[in-house]
């Protein structure tokens, strides 16, 4: 039975044990430490679940309620860029992967390879978003911004999609209209997506600095295991933004 | 048979320890960029009571304008902000951090035997977010206010007002992810930080409904997160997502608003129960009854608490539908806080019951909790909602449950764990008088209101008909002596700092790891790893420990 | 109490991740091709059945939940509830709307 009274009044610390220059103070063991960093993690990317959750709520009812419409908005978007896109981010997510089992395996150059491979890819992502952000600027599909209805009511007067969808017929100015609540749900989450990958491409040029002085390859690989998390995050809510943005119904 | 289970260690002989985490370290900085959960939980307080006195100067406003029929003391305008920031600062500044943010982050590696919070920066990060949101709503009200109503009903608040929504709404985002990470904390460290031996269920039950709140925090706030940055972007670019003439339904922000404002009540409320737990123990020298039915209620009243959120938007324009299936599981949300009443209740029965502070505050908590609880089932079946919502019956029922119940719960541990946190005692009989006059002004302040939203008298108006006056004078008379009573713990805890006695480690008997080390703590808790070889409550262990205690200093000799 | 580190004992190859890798790549052929045919009302049920298991091979393998433990699943799994409950309970309202005033 332990002596309580030892716990209770300020004794003079312990000598200070040898511990690894990254373990927290407050942690019993690096073991410890580890956990519960990776479960926060865990309890921060549900929260991020949640967050994105609204959006998606958002989007099911109103395709529900103006499918038409978001079957035109969708026809906007460029498939070869979307789906170019989702390979780019499932290519960053392996070579993410890779880099984790480089940190646990300690190839410090593999690693950095790794990290520095997804930073890139994380980059051609946002520069393929910028070029069809540009697009949709440019065709005035920004929703509050003179928004624009002409390729709605008037198909064949938007040449490039009137080639890929002969077939699409005019909407009716009021369904024509809620084409700017597809667009207002796609600029959302793809914006909100694309802030996160921002951030994310911010943290990998920080790792990517550290991983070449060795922090993430001499037994401490959990920032780099976390970061992971994000990332393959990241690509989930990507891959089902690819599904419900850009494939709503492109047959004939 | 004493009347007090108080025991204070010889004044004369007595010294506050020299090594504590006050005065571990010194200098501004050293608060401003603590990584001691201590220290943040008093920096919390702090920041909370000087937002508490700022929202309960807007209540004062409104129950000096309620005086009279007439809108006559404010422009109709002003009244509306007035009634918005008061309940944005009470509930995103006040209420919803109290507990967790102060006793929480105080308390909570001390019970289970860690000596800090997994995450110390978040946690520094959690105030400062915390800060950041509530300068911002100061600014807001500096700059005109905002005038929708803390729920920011749309189209109402996106459409039709010019006041500071955006600001509002970005002060409301940013308090949001303050609470997030406070949750994401707890969980973290309860789940992964508890000493040797100290199982889930022989946890104290004030950790358990940190626990259940927590779950709430992380999983509901980022829904009224969303809801927010929906607002801001609808009101500043016109995406028409709540714009019927664009499409977008109204209905949409409520429905992901209330998704995460009822469990925030449950965010609210849990905590305060948390500390009732102990209190209700410690004041009845007994183990909570049924432990570990209330363990589960909590948990019960986290999950069931995420599938109730429509009954706040009956009249709003969902289906009947949806009526029912949300009022059908309103009733099922009651069970787990009534049964945790009876709990306490039986907890009681037998007890050796003394009358200390705390306990006067938890004795109001216990009935006007239980009549605020029981109004809420009036309000969760859609007919009678039909007619008591946004009346007067709805504002006295959050108010019982809310302030009857919260902050009472939330007095009764500040009371109960001040001489822990700052090493001294509070002036007993000045605490006491202050405990019975805020029941008696919360009393006279919410109860006439009851009968007030029967009678029909509608929220949010500056004006009703002459009939009501007379309660309404009653409902005002009863806020000035309500604030009173709030003003005397401020007085006598600050006075106490200097001049209070000196506590000793364990000054209520109490159980729990926390009474087993200094008061005021060190830094790092326990300079000692404790073990937990016993169970929650185990007032027989207390016994056996004093009794060693003497033996050893008979023996000495 | 500290369990063990969900990665200490597990470190996943990269022959998992290869096989993974092409496993996704295939499924957005399969899910771009699929919406180019018409399958009625099949069209979204295919693609969120296809985007679900992309999601849920990135989650066992990429992310390691499959060697990890129970709390690790436990979370995601509440996080998923929750999403659901989100999606679910409000979808409730807006398809009994048009069921008419009873």
């Amino acid at each position: 039975m332990p002596d309580n009274s030892a716990i209770a009044h300020g004794e003079p610390e312990p000598a200070h044990q040898e511990h690894p220059p990254y373990l927290r103070h407050h942690f019993e063991s690096a073991e410890q430490q580890a956990d519960a960093a990776g479960f926060a993690m865990w309890v921060f990317l549900i929260q991020e679940v949640m967050f994105f959750g609204g959006l998606f709520t958002a989007y099911l009812i109103y395709r529900n309620w103006y499918y038409p419409a978001f079957v035109a908005g969708s026809h906007q978007l460029n498939v070869y860029w979307g789906t170019l896109n989702t390979l780019v981010l499932i290519v960053s997510s392996f070579t993410m992967a890779m880099g984790v089992w480089c940190a646990q395996t300690r190839r410090r150059g593999g690693l950095v390879l790794c990290l520095t491979l997804t930073f890139l890819l994380g980059l051609g992502f946002l520069g393929i978003k910028t070029i069809e952000y540009r697009e949709k600027i440019e065709k005035h599909h920004v929703p509050g911004f003179h928004y624009s209805l002409q390729s709605f009511v008037d198909p064949q007067s938007d040449s490039e999609v009137h080639e890929w969808y002969p077939d699409d017929k005019p909407l009716s100015p009021d369904m024509a209209r809620h084409t700017e609540l597809y667009f207002s749900l796609y600029f959302l989450m793809t914006g909100m997506h694309a802030l996160h990958m921002i951030v994310g491409i911010g943290i990998l040029a920080f790792m990517i600095l550290r991983a070449r002085a060795g922090a993430y390859t001499s037994g401490h690989a959990t920032y780099v295991l976390n970061f992971g998390l994000y990332w393959h995050f990241i690509d989930i809510v990507w891959i089902y933004l690819f599904a419900l943005l850009y494939l709503i119904s492109r047959h004939a | 048979m004493s009347d007090t289970i108080v025991s204070l260690p010889d004044q004369s002989t007595a010294r506050i320890p020299k090594v504590n985490y006050l005065t571990k370290e010194n200098g501004i900085l050293s608060w401003l960029l603590t990584g001691d959960h201590k220290r943040i939980a008093i920096l919390y307080l702090i920041s909370l009571s000087f937002f508490f006195f700022i929202g309960g100067a807007l209540a004062g406003l409104i129950r000096l304008e309620l005086l009279t029929p007439q809108a006559d003391l404010m422009a109709t305008d002003t009244y509306n902000k007035v009634f918005t920031m008061h309940g944005v600062i009470m509930i995103f500044f006040f209420l919803v951090p109290s507990v967790p943010a102060t006793l929480g982050n105080f308390l909570i590696p001390m019970m289970i035997g860690a000596k800090d919070l997994a995450l110390p920066k978040i946690n520094l990060l959690s105030w400062y977010l915390y800060m950041a949101g509530g300068i911002l709503a100061i600014y807001t009200m500096a700059t005109g206010g905002v005038d929708t109503g803390w729920t920011f009903t749309t189209p109402l608040s996106t459409h039709y007002v010019n006041t500071n929504v955006v600001t509002t709404g970005l002060a409301a985002f940013i308090a949001g992810f303050s609470s997030i990470l406070t949750g994401l904390n707890f969980i973290v460290t309860i789940h992964k930080m508890r000493a040797p031996g100290l199982t889930w269920f022989r946890l104290p039950l004030f950790v358990w409904a940190h626990y259940a709140a927590s779950l709430l925090m992380v999983l509901a706030t980022p829904v009224v997160a969303i809801s927010m940055v929906l607002i801001i972007l609808e009101r500043t670019t016109g995406i028409g997502i709540f714009d019927p003439t664009k499409g977008g339904d109204p209905l949409l922000f409520q429905h992901l608003f209330w998704f995460y404002s009822h469990p925030a009540v449950y965010i609210m409320i849990l905590p305060g129960m948390g500390v009732i737990s102990e209190t209700i123990s410690t004041f009845s020298r007994k183990r909570v009854f049924g432990y570990t039915a209330v363990a589960f209620s909590s948990v019960a009243i986290a999950i069931f608490g995420f599938f109730v959120w429509a009954h706040h938007m009956f009249i709003m324009g969902i289906s009947n539908y949806a009526v029912l299936v949300f009022s059908l599981l309103t009733m099922l949300v009651a069970v787990p806080s009534a049964i945790k009443i009876f709990n306490w209740t039986f907890t009681l029965y037998k007890g050796s019951i003394t009358f200390e502070t705390p306990m006067l505050y938890t004795f109001g908590f216990m009935g006007l909790f239980t009549i605020g609880g029981l109004t809420g089932v009036f309000l969760g079946t859609s007919g009678t909602d039909i007619h008591l919502t946004e009346t007067y019956f709805i504002v006295a029922h959050f108010h019982f449950v809310m302030v009857g119940g919260m902050l009472m719960a939330f007095l009764a541990g500040i009371h109960f764990w001040w001489p822990k946190m700052t090493g001294r005692m509070y002036p007993e009989k000045i605490s006491q008088l202050a405990a019975v006059v805020t029941f008696i002004g919360f009393v006279f302040t919410f109860f006439p209101q009851f009968i007030l939203g029967v009678l029909g008298m509608p929220r949010r108006y500056a004006s009703y008909p002459p009939e009501f006056q007379v309660l309404n004078v009653f409902s005002t008379a009863g806020a000035t002596i309500l604030g009173v009573g709030y003003l005397l713990p401020v007085l006598y805890l600050v006075w106490s700092l200097k001049y209070g006695a000196i506590a000793g480690d364990n000054p209520w008997q109490a159980t729990g790891l926390e009474w087993q080390t200094q008061s005021p703590p060190l830094t790092e808790n326990f300079a000692v790893m404790p073990v937990m070889d016993h169970e929650a409550y185990d007032y027989e262990w207390l016994e056996a420990q004093k009794q060693k205690r003497q033996k050893e200093v008979t023996s000495a000799g | 109490m500290s369990g063990h580190n969900q990665l200490a004992h597990h470190i996943v190859g990269p022959r998992v991740y290869v096989v993974i890798l092409f496993a996704l790549l295939l499924g957005t052929g399969l899910t771009v091709w699929a919406s180019f045919v018409d399958l009625g009302v099949w069209n979204p049920v295919i693609a969120l059945a296809i985007a679900t298991t992309k999601a849920v091979l990135v989650v066992l393998y990429f992310m390691h939940v499959r060697y990890s433990s129970k709390l690790t699943m436990l979370t995601v799994g509440a996080g998923i509830f929750m999403f659901l409950t989100l999606i679910s309970l409000t979808l409730a309202d807006y398809i009994s709307r048009a069921w008419g005033n009873w």
